[in-house]
């Protein structure tokens, strides 16, 4: 039961990851019905970006933190602006692509930085090596759990709340509601819907670069480290496309699934399990758990 | 200029238009036939591969660019093919036989992932394909015994009707016969009502549904169709490599179809080819831009990713319709020659459509 307990525990800690990543996917998707493939090549940015930040500049390691979550802000509202908003109107499927292209480019650079892109680097973190027992004392007492995946439940939960507040009660949030809405009349009511497409996706890559921090002490910082971001589109499936809660709950139910799968089920499960999951989500409730209506106009 | 005068209805679906084309597609087919005589064998190699690779984007350009069902795990499909064939060759089973027994066995996976299309569309069906890339790469990984494993499949010589396949000629024909075959059976598809009715709903699923159209057999059978010609350049593929392994159909190789397409110009069947050809070209070219670069740049490793990153950003941005769309213009140039005018191809101006229903 205990060792039950410990894979939850630890299936929910990267559940959180995944839920961050899937988080960005449906915050875009929502405000731009754009589904961005390049969430998994941005937090992997945001991993080298705290590297530079902490390793290089020396910086200490929260407020690299907030650094690297500027840093990518401003990424990602470049990108928005250069890449995505001429190919405003275009079908999914281009933007798609873009996206794909975007991660691409992102790989293939950060590879080419000198003696840097192509190693494996570990993020110097405060909390390294910690260990935080919940319940009884004792070597086969309570739940053990690592001070990485704790701080990961806790920014989490914290971004959450934030988001939280954003979404409810500033002028920016409530904005972005309703032009996730109806674009049209957003825009009639006088809300510059293009500032806030280019603000999303600057939220979206600050979010990812979140997810990469948190990551990058149980994973290490690698190029290919935005693989990570395809197990998190089962992730917003689960949870339905266009809800942020969903996504958080989506990407929870697949950490724990592929934690226990890897556990008691036969070898390479675990690998699959996400999109086997979301597999049978589809066929089952293809809107996903909290997910809206899919009926198309003609 | 070129006036045609049509005066009967056959006009409009005649594979050949006219004269002229008939006369340029039979220079090309000369020129095709003589390549492997006029070029030396490692480009000959390099055309076998072009002519497999054209293979898959038809099968995929076929989904995405005429059914409008956008497959994210094609690779799967391809390795259904070449592991069917590895393995009912080395069951001794002759070439005619397990090449379609491929195209078969990657057809019925086709109907199997086509299911969820009848009930979820757009990303969700992308993402539907992603999932089934994923766990047929770790079937194949698994299942050891028929595939080998991580370890690899060897796959041997071929030979066709007793002809041995065991210079890059003979692979060479072999390889151009079969795709010549499947453009012909696109094209006389895309001029049949089952091909009219793909078009149909890439355009609206629910105008085609108010207009007759069976939703559920068409998208099927398009995901059959397309699976079973990917499963035939599979076949080839095997062949080609003689050494099969999971890694060589993981989700980078789905991603790189899916650039072909795009590069290539989705909606049409040129654009398939094209997007092939200009695909394996690029990649030699960048193997020979490395041995005369400085080696700080030439030996990254990232240098083949950044390329591809940008080549896709830029003709999303600058050519949306891919190589096809530039051909077109160039060709629609000589022939209005002093006439062309510069806005020609200027798409109108569009705004974001909602799918939603609110």
């Amino acid at each position: 039961m205990l060792q039950f307990l410990q894979l939850v525990a630890s299936g929910i800690a990267q559940g959180c990851i995944y839920g961050l990543i899937a988080l960005g996917f449906v915050l875009i998707y929502k405000a731009t019905e754009a589904v961005s493939f390049a969430q998994g090549d941005l937090m992997m940015l945001g991993g080298f970006i705290g590297l530079a930040t902490t390793v290089v500049m020396g910086l200490p390691f929260w407020i690299a933190f907030l650094a690297t979550l500027i840093v990518m802000l401003l990424v990602g509202m470049l990108l928005e602006r250069a890449v995505l908003r001429p190919l405003l109107g275009h079908p999914s499927f281009t933007v798609v692509m873009v996206t794909i292209g975007i991660g691409f480019l992102a790989r293939g650079l950060v590879t080419m930085i000198p003696f840097w892109g192509t190693e494996t680097h570990v993020l110097p973190v405060p909390y390294r090596d910690e260990i935080v027992r919940l319940g009884g004392e004792g070597a086969d007492g309570g739940l053990i759990l690592s001070m990485e995946h704790v701080v990961v439940i806790a920014v989490t939960a914290l971004l959450m709340a934030v988001l939280y507040l954003l979404f409810k009660h500033t002028k920016i949030g409530i904005a972005m509601k309703a032009t996730s809405q109806n674009q049209l009349a957003a825009f009639y009511m006088g809300i510059p819907v293009r500032r806030i497409n280019m603000l999303v996706w600057g939220i979206a890559a600050a979010v990812a670069a979140c997810a990469g921090l948190l990551l990058a002490p149980i994973t290490f910082v690698h190029a290919n480290m935005g693989f990570v971001g395809l197990k998190a589109f089962p992730a917003a499936v689960i949870g339905g496309f266009g809800s942020i809660p969903g996504a958080l709950v989506g990407g929870l139910i697949i950490g724990v699934v592929e934690m226990l799968s890897g556990f008691y089920l036969p070898e390479g499960f675990k690998d699959i399990a996400a999109y086997v999951v979301v597999l049978i989500m589809l066929v089952v409730k293809p809107t996903g758990l909290f997910g809206e209506n899919l009926s198309k106009r003609v | 200029m070129r006036f045609l005068f049509k005066t009967h209805y056959q006009q409009d679906i005649r594979l050949f238009k006219h004269g002229g084309q008939v006369f340029w597609y039979s220079a090309l087919a000369l020129a095709l036939l003589a390549a492997p005589w006029l070029l030396p064998d490692y480009w000959v190699s390099q055309f076998v591969f072009i002519w497999i690779y054209a293979i898959v984007s038809l099968g995929l350009m076929l989904l995405i660019g005429f059914t409008g069902q956008v497959s994210i795990g094609h690779a799967a499909f391809l390795a259904m093919g070449a592991y069917t064939e590895g393995y009912l060759y080395s069951l001794g089973w002759p070439f005619a036989l397990s090449l379609v027994f491929s195209a078969l066995v990657a057809g019925i996976t086709g109907i199997i992932v086509g299911l969820p299309a009848l009930r979820v569309k757009g990303m969700y069906l992308a993402i539907a394909t992603l999932a089934f890339g994923f766990i047929v790469e770790e079937a194949v990984t698994r299942a050891d015994g028929i595939t080998g494993g991580n370890s690899g499949m060897l796959v041997g010589s071929l030979e066709v009707f007793g002809l041995p396949i065991d210079s890059e000629q003979r692979m060479y024909y072999l390889c151009l016969f079969l795709l010549a075959l499947v453009v012909l059976g696109v094209m006389n598809l895309l001029r049949s009502p089952t091909g009219r009715a793909f078009v149909a709903i890439r355009d609206s699923e629910i105008s085609a549904q108010s207009m007759g159209i069976n939703l559920a057999y068409y998208k099927t059978t398009a995901f059959a169709l397309s699976a079973a010609i990917t499963g035939i350049a599979g076949a080839l593929y095997a062949h080609k490599l003689r050494f099969l392994s999971p890694e060589q159909f993981t989700f980078l190789q789905s991603i790189e179809l899916l650039i072909i397409l795009v590069v290539g110009g989705v909606g049409s069947i040129y654009g398939a080819i094209f997007g092939a050809a200009f695909w394996i070209i690029v990649q030699q070219l960048i193997v020979l831009a490395k041995d005369w670069l400085p080696p700080a740049i030439g030996q990254q490793t990232g240098l083949q990713p950044t390329i591809f990153g940008i080549i896709l950003i830029a003709f999303i941005l600058f050519e949306p319709m891919g190589l096809y769309g530039r051909w077109l213009k160039i060709r629609t140039y000589f022939q209005l020659f002093p006439f062309y005018r510069k806005g020609m191809f200027r798409r109108q101006k569009s705004y974001m459509k909602s799918e939603r229903m609110k």
